[in-house]
């Protein structure tokens, strides 16, 4: 953990993870695609419209693991300085924000067929909207300040006050459903059929990957930004 | 101790001083209430449904008013470095803050919204269940918000960003303290949704001093 805190070492194994995390990004895509929208079974009683799940749940997925990178991340800013763990939380957001908010697009998308609105204030929609509120705060937070130091660690600290917060929002959504709404649109019904498994797989494989990639662009970009304006700084001077 | 009562006193002889904040902050709570029956209509079935509803959304957005200068004016003047650096612990300064933060703005709202519940019409038995819940929930907001002001501290276009970082972490007291409400209104056994929201606080009595005092020294180092 602590040897990667240099960010040219980091910046060293980025660059050797990339092409990896490139390639099984495309094959996962490649494979994963047609089979999810082409290929697998339709839903018994959905029809085709189940093939939205092979996007919206990795996007949920993902929503939620990027969040705990993030918060991960910004625990060990705070706690041992590790710079890179700091980018890695920052690179993390908006990628996050995104896959929260394509999970929301997808989740009204494929609601509008199943429910006949495309939005019902279920639980679990309910908290991906809140979760992704929480993303946009840690990004305006993180630069709304001079100092762009000040930034990282009040965002830092906000992910982690909201890390705390998530589970007890989740809780709180639920119950509040459970009471609001009688569960006429549980999903809880729908088992997965095992040919749906793979290619679910697949997608979840191809975006996780995708996340890789992009995180490491991102925070390849910034450390290079970061040496531009060192350089920069050093000829004004 | 003694340090945490001085520092109450002190910022609520402040507040005393510049008395228009509180009322500001409780006049905003009652003519928002207020525009409510003009918007929805001044029906008793609809009113008195969301009456609970409409009570707490307001009480949070005038606790939310009232953060943005919980810790700037210290900042401005130069005490909050003072504070920060006298020999009591900053968690000790920051509760003491909380506590005068409470004082001034959620209890005068508790103290009103009986009398704007009867403006919305509401059943004359939610009066108790809600200033109950009002009374244990607001010092939550004043916890949670004190971070929020603590963390934007500094920050460019702060009045739009403190309300994007606070608002969704009040959620949850949100949903309990209307259910307390409405539950209890409806006449249902509602100790157990009381008994969440004293929960959250307790909570948050734990860790936003904590947490609060930490974005502090990042704002101020």
């Amino acid at each position: 953990m602590h040897a990667f805190a240099n960010p040219t070492r980091f910046l060293k194994l980025a660059a050797a993870i990339q092409p990896w995390a490139v390639g099984l990004c495309i094959i996962c895509f490649a494979v994963g695609l047609p089979m999810a929208l082409v290929f697998s079974p339709p839903d018994y009683q959905q029809g085709d419209t189940v093939r939205i799940m092979y996007i919206h749940v990795p996007s949920a997925w993902m929503g939620l693991f990027a969040y705990g990178v993030m918060a991960a991340g910004s625990a060990s800013y705070l706690i041992w300085r590790h710079p890179v763990a700091n980018m890695v939380a920052r690179a993390s957001a908006p990628i996050g924000a995104m896959f929260t908010a394509l999970c929301l697009l997808t989740g009204m998308l494929w609601g509008e067929p199943m429910w006949g609105t495309p939005w019902v204030w279920d639980a679990r929609l309910t908290s991906m909207l809140v979760l992704f509120f929480l993303y946009l705060g840690y990004m305006a937070l993180g630069d709304a300040f001079d100092r762009p130091e000040q930034g990282d660690k009040a965002a830092a600290i906000l992910a982690l006050v909201g890390s705390v917060n998530l589970p007890i929002i989740k809780f709180s959504v639920d119950w509040w459903n459970s009471l609001h709404q009688p569960s006429i649109f549980s999903m809880a019904g729908v088992s997965v059929d095992t040919a749906m498994l793979p290619p679910l797989f697949l997608m979840v494989g191809a975006f996780q990957f995708y996340y890789v990639v992009v995180v490491l662009m991102r925070v390849r970009a910034h450390v290079l930004a970061a040496k531009v304006r060192a350089a920069r700084l050093m000829r004004a001077a | 101790m003694s340090a945490f009562f001085i520092l109450i006193g002190r910022d609520l002889q402040l507040s005393i001083r510049h008395r228009a904040d509180t009322i500001m902050v409780a006049g905003f709570f009652a003519i928002t209430v207020i525009l409510f029956p003009f918007g929805i209509g001044p029906e008793p079935g609809v009113l008195e449904r969301v009456g609970a509803g409409i009570l707490w959304v307001t009480a949070l957005l005038a606790s939310l008013l009232s953060l943005d200068h919980l810790f700037s004016d210290d900042e401005q003047d130069g005490a909050l470095d003072l504070l920060l650096t006298a020999p009591v612990a900053p968690t000790t300064v920051v509760a003491a803050k909380i506590a005068a933060h409470w004082l001034t703005t959620g209890l005068p709202l508790t103290l009103l919204a009986p009398i704007l519940g009867v403006a919305l019409q509401m059943p004359s038995e939610s009066t108790v269940p809600m200033i109950t819940a009002l009374l244990i929930g607001t010092p939550t907001l004043s916890l949670i918000g004190a971070v929020g002001a603590a963390l934007t501290l500094g920050a460019r276009r702060r009045g739009i960003l403190l309300p994007l970082v606070i608002l969704p972490l009040y959620i949850p007291i949100l949903i309990f303290g209307v259910g307390a409400i409405d539950t209890s209104g409806m006449g249902f056994e509602a100790g157990g949704l009381f008994a969440v929201l004293g929960g959250f606080l307790l909570i948050a009595l734990a860790l936003c001093p904590w947490a609060a005092a930490v974005s502090l020294r990042v704002a101020t180092e």
